[in-house]
């Protein structure tokens, strides 16, 4: 069998893997890599110091391959086939992938043996403990020398761990390799508003304790430097063994990733390929399928990759596509907004070239696959109607360069069946990593003549997010109001659930008054689930979890008494099963009469809010998160909501309560909560994202309450927090933007309905009770109201009761 | 119309206690009949069994339209069928009896 040996375990190193893995390679493949970790994802690795774990970040290591962590390569033997590790193990193979990726250069001048880099998570934990240190000692300036991409993602970690920080650039203005000096201008208007010093045009001299020295004399205070001036391939173990290399580094391969030892391929950020070193993860992702497919026996080539970059750095959009000049240009400039935009075209007007984006880069997804081609329209039409979007793109154009994916294999896959953006991302990949491409993508759908399912029913040609805004702002408050006015017919079992919810949303009152009855699903009109039989169950609430021995044994006592059967959920509560209609109202009365109150297991509404024990009992606790759960189950109880809401709130990163499988999930910190937002269980498992780290139990409320209510707001019919925030253009970073920072200015208005909610909850079950006229219609028959379902019966199963259908066959 | 097996009516619930689009179940003659009453106040009675789940439960189900005609949805998996003609609207070939019904004076009444 064969033995595939793969040097270096970051990003392209996994795709290589993922990829063998995807062609059927059924050899022997092993791992060396120098990290402590598994390859994570370093584009998000910035992520790490704002609260994402280290586990956050690493890709799931594929089945079958043999990985050696902590393993550094020291020595190729080309002759023997063996490579081996600075711990003396030798490991044979037939096949050789370097994939050690770059280091970051460090300029040699005095004292650089104090800066620190950003490159890896040991990186960041050394730059927070050094900030850490600082601030101990009343140091609070952090310098950040270079500023490129990496360097002003550095500044805002410094930034971020609490110091004042300057960024120093050698070249005029800031990112260079992407922007001009009209696009620098503002980008610096922008970084400074954020409180961070830009230095352009200067070099640095020398470090020192506590201060660097710039050139011209100039000095800055600093307690902790960060050195970001750009990588280098790293290329030591190809040079040391013979393999050939470029002038000025890099791993040299052909078009099939093949070094000059046919054995051995490179591929990522340490090969040169075409004569160019790529520093972006989407060519070194293609390299590495090229590889992939070439060790497989395919002829895939590489052919070079296109640089463009869209960026959203410290809030600001950055984006450049194609070439950075042209024979003629077309310039849109907004100082005040602190927007820039340039188009670059040739000579006869007629060719798109390029374009640079400082802060609005809606151009971008619109205008980059016309790159090299006849524009679409004229220049200036394409940079103020910022649109474009309704153009059509060339088969050959790119529509995801993260992943090199163009627009005739959207097409194709479309026509193979894919009908949304979840379903081109699993079968294409575009669209799953920056993001920046989604809304080309459904664009491409709706060109396509994909109904991007937007017409709730027969009855209604509006989204349900289209409905609640009609609801909202018209004032509606009627099924009847609403269907007259805005739509056809008399509604279906799709529409007038949707409206009851969307109606309970908005104005708060009983599911069950006036019109809003006939609304409700069978759950909902009889506040309980059905069961197969007929019969319903009861699911009282149990906030958190915690109960006293008390309501313990009232729930058991009504069980005995009603015959019914127990089970505890796996919401950490307890269901009563096999009650009949008539039985609802008796069986509520005596749990509302002991404290209890509707845990909704029948609504689109709050479920439960699961918690740990947290820091009362366990040793490892840091926070009270049974009495968070409890508060937040108390706060949103009740909620109606486009599907079921489920949380939960663990005391420490153990996370006992499986929070992180949650709509919204709660971690305890030492010094707060993590929220994480859009896990789910169920169909389709997803671990839910962190939307904010370290919050105070008061931003932490007011967080989920923006975000409850904007998902309320925008969500389609029964579309869990997972699927929407999976839809949602802009993903996490969007939502970031809507519910902390407030990018829409309906943050107010959130706030307000959630607090409307709260001041208005009741409970259902007990307003039931006490209004003769709904408790009516708890019967099995209209004329008999007091005869059971005669076609309900039950047989005993390990001493409690289940169900005995009627057979289909013999009733029908 | 399914054969009659009881030529006579029988009184269920006054009008009003139906809710508009709403049902309720009656035991007629030891049947199981799910009466509706429409948004524009017309009744209809079919059988109260749904045939893909067994259960006795159509009562519950939601009233509405398809297509301008009037119909319920199983509260169990969903399937509609036609409060005019009984027939499932989804496929399945399945169908549920439709029984006469008429008002008499404030009074519901189901021949079943
Ligand atoms: C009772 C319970 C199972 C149990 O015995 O443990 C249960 C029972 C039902 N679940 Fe569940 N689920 C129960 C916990 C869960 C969990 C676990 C959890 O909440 O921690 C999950 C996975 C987590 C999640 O939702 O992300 C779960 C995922 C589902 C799904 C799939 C949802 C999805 O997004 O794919 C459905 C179907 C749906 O909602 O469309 C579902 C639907 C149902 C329904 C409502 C099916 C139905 O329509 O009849 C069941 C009726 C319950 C009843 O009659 O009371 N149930 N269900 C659990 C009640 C918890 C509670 O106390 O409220
Ligand atoms: C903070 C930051 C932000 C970024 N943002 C973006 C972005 O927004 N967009 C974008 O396209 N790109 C971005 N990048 C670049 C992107 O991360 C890289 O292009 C990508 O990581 C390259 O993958 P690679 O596997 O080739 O190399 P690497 O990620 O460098 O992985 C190489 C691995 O090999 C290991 N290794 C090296 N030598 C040896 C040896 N001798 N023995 C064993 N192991 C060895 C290294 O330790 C390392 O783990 C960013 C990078 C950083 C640092
Ligand atoms: S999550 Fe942490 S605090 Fe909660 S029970 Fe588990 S270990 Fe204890
Ligand atoms: S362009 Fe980044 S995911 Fe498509």
């Amino acid at each position: 069998m064969s033995r595939l040996v793969v040097v270096g375990y970051g990003p392209a190193a996994q795709r290589l893997l993922e990829s063998l893995a995807e062609r059927g390679y059924d050899g022997r493949i092993t791992v060396l890599g120098e990290e402590p970790l598994p390859a994570y994802d370093r584009v998000a690795l910035t992520s790490y110091l704002k609260g994402a774990s280290a586990a956050d970040l690493t890709y799931a290591p594929p089945a079958g391959v043999v990985s050696r962590l902590n393993s550094r390569v020291t020595a190729v033997d080309r002759a023997a086939r063996t490579v081996t590790t600075a711990d003396g193990h030798v490991e044979p193979y037939d096949v050789l992938v370097l994939a050690t990726g770059s280091a970051p250069f460090v300029p040699p001048v005095p004292g650089a043996g104090d800066a620190l880099v950003y490159r890896t998570i040991a990186d960041l934990d050394d730059i927070r403990a050094a900030a850490g240190k600082a601030l101990l000692s009343g140091q609070d300036d952090g310098v950040v020398v270079g500023g490129g991409l990496l360097g002003l993602e550095a500044a805002d970690a410094l930034q971020g761990l609490g110091l004042r920080t300057h960024i120093v650039e050698l070249a005029p203005w800031l990112m260079p390799r992407q922007v001009d000096e009209g696009g620098g201008a503002v980008l610096k208007s922008h970084i400074e508003a954020l409180g961070i010093g830009v230095r352009p045009g200067v070099s640095l001299e020398r470090i020192e304790p506590g201060r660097v020295l710039l050139s011209g004399g100039e000095e800055l205070p600093a307690g902790v430097v960060v050195v970001s001036a750009g990588v280098r391939p790293r290329d030591e173990l190809a040079r040391a063994c013979g393999l050939e290399v470029g002038d000025r580094g890099g791993i040299a391969v052909d078009d099939g990733m093949r070094t000059s030892d046919p054995a051995v391929y490179a591929v990522g950020e340490c090969a040169l390929a075409g004569g160019q070193v790529y520093g972006l993860v989407g060519p070194c992702n293609t390299m590495a399928e090229v590889a992939a497919d070439r060790i497989t026996g395919g002829r895939s080539v590489f052919g070079g990759a296109d640089l463009s970059t869209k960026l959203k750095l410290l809030g600001v959009e950055v984006a450049q596509f194609g070439a950075m000049e042209g024979a003629l240009d077309v310039t849109y400039m907004d100082p005040v907004a602190g927007v820039y935009k340039r188009l670059f075209v040739s000579d006869d007007a007629s060719t798109l070239l390029g374009g640079i984006c400082v802060g609005d880069a809606a151009p971008y997804a619109a205008l980059r696959p016309f790159v090299g081609k006849a524009l679409p329209a004229p220049p200036s039409d394409l940079l103020f109607s910022g649109g474009g979007l309704a153009l059509d793109l060339p088969d050959d154009a790119q529509v995801c360069s993260c992943n090199n994916v163009s627009a005739g294999r959207v097409r194709e896959a479309i026509g193979d069946g894919a009908r949304d953006v979840p379903a081109l991302k699993e079968c294409t990949r575009a669209g799953s990593s920056c993001g920046s491409c989604l809304p080309m993508l459904k664009r491409l759908l709706e060109k396509s003549g994909v109904d991007l399912p937007k017409a709730l029913c027969e009855h209604f040609a509006h989204s349900r997010a289209e409905l609640y805004d009609i609801v909202r702002v018209r004032g509606i408050t009627t099924f009847s109001e609403l269907i007259a006015a805005h739509g056809t017919g008399r509604g279906c079992d799709v529409c007038k659930p949707t409206v009851a919810s969307i109606l309970a949303s908005l104005h708060s009152g009983h599911v069950l008054e006036g019109e809003r009855a006939a609304l409700q699903d069978t759950n909902d009109h009889f506040l309980a689930n059905i069961q197969k039989n007929g019969t319903y169950s009861v699911v009282p609430r149990v906030p958190g979890g915690e109960i006293t021995p008390d309501k313990l044994i009232v729930i058991g006592e009504v069980a005995r008494d009603y015959g019914l059967y127990t089970k505890i959920t796996g919401g950490q509560r307890i269901d009563l099963l096999g009650a009949r209609v008539e039985q609802l109202p008796g069986i509520w009365q005596r749990l509302v009469d002991a404290g209890f109150e509707s845990g909704h297991a029948y609504g689109k509404a709050l479920r439960t809010v699961k918690s740990c024990v947290g820091s009362a009992w366990c040793r490892y606790g840091v926070q009270d998160s049974v009495g968070l759960a409890i508060a937040l189950e108390l706060r949103y109880r009740g909620l109606r909501a486009p599907h079921k809401l489920k949380s939960a709130v663990s005391g420490c990163a153990r996370e006992c309560a499986e929070a992180r499988s949650k709509d919204f999930g709660v971690i305890a910190t030492e010094s707060g909560w993590n929220l994480y937002v859009g896990g789910n269980g169920g169909f389709t498992p997803r671990h839910a994202d962190l939307l904010a780290a370290d919050l105070t139990t008061a931003e932490l409320v007011r967080t989920i309450d923006r975000f409850l209510m904007f998902y309320i707001r925008t969500a389609d019919r029964l579309q869990r927090t997972s699927a929407w925030l999976e839809a949602l253009e802009g993903g996490l970073g969007y939502l970031r933007e809507v519910v902390v920072d407030d990018s829409l200015g309906i943050c107010a208005d959130l706030d307000a309905r959630m607090a409307r909610h709260v001041a208005g909850y009741q409970d259902e079950w007990r307003a039931t009770l006490e209004d003769p006229g709904k408790l009516a219609r708890f019967v099995s028959f209209v004329n008999a109201p007091g005869t059971p379902d005669p076609s309900i019966s039950f047989e005993t199963v390990r001493e409690q009761i289940q169900p005995v259908l009627i057979p289909l066959e013999v009733a029908r | 119309m399914t054969t009659l097996l009881h030529d006579v009516w029988t009184t269920v619930c006054r009008y009003t206690d139906l809710l508009p689009e709403r049902g309720v179940c009656a035991l007629v003659n030891g049947s199981q009949i799910a009466v509706f009453r429409d948004f524009d106040g017309r009744v209809y009675a079919v059988g109260n069994r749904d045939p893909f789940s067994g259960a006795y439960i159509l009562s519950r189900g939601i009233v509405g339209t398809r297509g301008g005609e009037p119909t319920v949805a199983s509260p169990m998996h969903k399937q509609v069928f036609s409060l005019v003609s009984g027939a499932c609207l989804d496929g399945g070939g399945e169908a549920i009896p439709v029984h006469p019904v008429r008002l008499s004076g404030e009074h519901v009444e189901v021949r079943a």
